[in-house]
């Protein structure tokens, strides 16, 4: 696993040169422009920069979390969606289990943060905890895990800064361009610089509007190139494929739209949440890669669940030659794995061939390696409405409230701020102690 | 004197190049060991499980004798039995009979919208999950380090320094090892 984080570092390095680089040259241009030294700007850019890494360094998680209206859940709140983290913990060999964070939003999505392996959270909606089974569910946990793991996360948010420095010092250019302006050409005209003088105003004016489209493209590439990744890992965690594209089927196709969602944020959960999810191709303003491909190539994974399998499917969907998986971990212990068979009932979830997926864990010589499909029950509610109401439950206690179970059959939520010493049941009027509840 | 320099050079990097070849056989032995330790933790969690499945299942389904008894049977084979070998026989009797009794409980509705039984399934089942996971990180940890103290130039310094391959871990389900049946 550690072979696709160091190569992963390699390529990082180029993608945080360019924007380094556009950094340099949007605060050089800035400096030459405002204050005619190049060194005043490129120490307000410095400035910036540092002051953005020192928030996102000590604070970015929380921020993020906070932004997107996260509540952390203890194990009592939601034991199955616990476990899942749990399992996908221990398959990923992470060396910490993560903080898990609901957030109530009906639609489905999630995201992962943290900037180390043993201090990340994963964050999941409560429309996506409606939505998917067991296995789907498992499939998208690994896939945020796998984002962990590769340490996209440490590496979105240094882009993100850098994007973010870029933005900033873009804005205030603009600004100071529509107020002080007159101030500036009375210079420009006392020191006599002439054409080239008026040349190079116009090459930094353009440099200046262009460079934060430029930094979201080179930012939006790196994201891209991650997906596949982390959903080759899902893949290999779970080594179940199925799970994860039939969680990126039905999440697709979701009508529901994050509410609190903006440019910077959007790039770290599963499924871009700003995009029309239909688009088959890879366009070079998307965060996500189509989420058609993903589903076409997680579905064509023929041969197992390595990375071998993931490139070769990448290849045959997108029909491109180059490899998605570094070369590096082509060669190691997860190149060849073999899939398992979906564990979840068949009968509630309609559309899935059994027989189809079988015969790959079986096949290959890979008693050793295969997951065994130990229990065919699949523990989870079975109702739709017992689903919703285990994770309405789940963002209740998640925001401090406590329940009492009334004999008529309701279930008292007490809010955390809740003063006087007993409750009374509005269904049928029975008196609680307050101190009761749980 | 720059031959004798580039010979120490050369002396020097030979050096670190073993002892890089010997921490990486380390490390990875330690690995092994650290996912041998993870499956152990969810074996034995398992273990704690059952009595208190057995117990809510015997409210409802008291005259299942026959399925109660051979889940508590070979859950104590399980918990007295040792080494990676060994484990994984017992373990598969244990998921063989644990499979049975859920099985057994499909018959009893009640049962099944038991909160306690639920929440026991529930439990149940993410063990096994783990335990299947935790394998699958072990295998993968002895492939990697079986791969190491087998090939050159690494079989070298794993020879010199008893560095001995580890067992993989197998769970024997016989239904596992059947072909898959298919009907038209």
């Amino acid at each position: 696993m550690w072979e696709i984080a160091r190569s992963n570092k390699r390529k990082s390095v180029i993608f945080v040169f360019l924007m380094a680089l556009l950094l340099v040259l949007m605060g050089g241009v800035f400096g030459e422009h405002f204050a005619q030294s190049a060194e005043t700007g490129l120490l307000v850019a410095f400035v910036i920069w540092v002051i953005l890494s020192i928030i996102a360094y000590f604070q970015g998680r929380n921020v993020f979390l906070a932004v997107s209206g996260a509540h952390k859940i203890r194990k009592e709140d939601h034991p199955r969606l616990f476990n899942i983290v749990e399992e996908m913990t221990i398959a990923s060999l992470l060396p910490a289990i993560p903080e898990i964070y609901i957030i109530d939003d009906p639609a489905p999505n999630a995201f992962a943060v943290g900037r180390k392996p043993d201090s990340a959270a994963v964050a999941v909606t409560s429309g996506l905890l409606n939505t998917l089974n067991r296995d789907e569910l498992q499939g998208v946990i690994a896939h945020e895990i796998g984002h962990i793991i590769n340490r996209d996360t440490l590496f979105m948010s240094m882009l993100g800064v850098m994007l973010g420095s870029i933005v900033i010092l873009s804005e205030i250019a603009r600004r100071s361009l529509f107020f002080g302006g007159g101030r500036r050409r009375t210079r420009t005209s006392s020191s006599g610089g002439g054409q080239i003088q008026v040349i190079l105003m116009i090459a930094g004016l353009v440099l200046m509007l262009l460079a934060p489209i430029l930094a979201r493209l080179i930012y939006l590439a790196a994201s891209r190139k991650r997906e596949y990744l982390a959903d080759a890992s899902a893949a290999i965690f779970t080594r179940l494929p199925e799970g994860l594209a039939s969680a990126l089927e039905k999440i697709s196709v979701s009508p529901i739209r994050l509410r609190k969602i903006n440019q910077v944020t959007a790039p770290m959960y599963t499924i871009n949440p700003l995009q029309n999810m239909k688009l088959a191709e890879d366009s070079l303003f998307s965060t996500h890669p189509s989420t058609l491909n993903r589903v076409r190539i997680l579905r064509s994974m023929a041969g197992g669940s390595g990375y071998d399998a993931y490139d070769a499917a990448f290849r045959a969907v997108t029909g491109q030659t180059r490899a998605i998986i570094p070369p590096s971990a082509l060669k190691t212990a997860h190149a060849t794995v073999p899939s398992r068979s979906r564990r979840s009932d068949p009968k509630s979830d309609p559309g899935t061939d059994q027989t189809k997926q079988a015969p790959s864990a079986m096949g290959m010589a890979g008693a050793v390696l295969t997951a065994a499909v130990l229990m065919d029950a699949a523990a989870e509610p079975v109702t739709p409405a017992a689903k919703v109401r285990e994770t309405t439950d789940a963002i209740w206690k998640s925001r401090g409230y406590r329940f009492i179970p009334c004999p008529c059959g309701a279930a008292l939520k007490v809010p955390p701020d809740y003063r006087r010493t007993d409750i009374v049941c509005l269904r049928c009027g029975r008196k609680h102690p307050a101190a009761s509840a749980s | 004197m720059t031959g004798i320099l580039l010979f120490l050079g050369i002396i020097a990097g030979l050096v670190i190049w073993v002892f890089g070849m010997y921490n990486g056989l380390v490390r990875l032995r330690n690995a092994v060991k650290n996912a041998w330790s993870q499956i152990d933790v969810q074996l034995k969690r398992r273990h704690d499980l059952i009595p208190n499945l057995v117990e809510t299942v015997k409210g409802y389904a008291a005259h299942e004798k026959d399925t109660l008894e051979r889940v508590i049977a070979a859950r104590n084979f399980a918990v007295t039995a040792s080494g990676p070998a060994e484990a994984g026989k017992a373990e598969g009797a244990l998921t063989g009979a644990l499979k049975s009794l859920f099985a057994v409980a499909e018959a009893y509705p009640d049962l099944k919208a038991n909160q306690n039984f639920l929440a026991l399934q529930e439990e149940l089942t993410s063990t096994e999950n783990r335990i299947a996971f935790s394998r699958q990180a072990y295998n993968d940890a002895v492939m990697q380090y079986n791969n190491k103290t087998e090939m050159v130039p690494t079989n070298i310094i794993a020879g010199m320094f008893n560095f001995k391959p580890s067992e993989f871990f197998e769970i024997e389900i016989p239904e596992e090892r059947q072909t898959p049946k298919v009907s038209f």
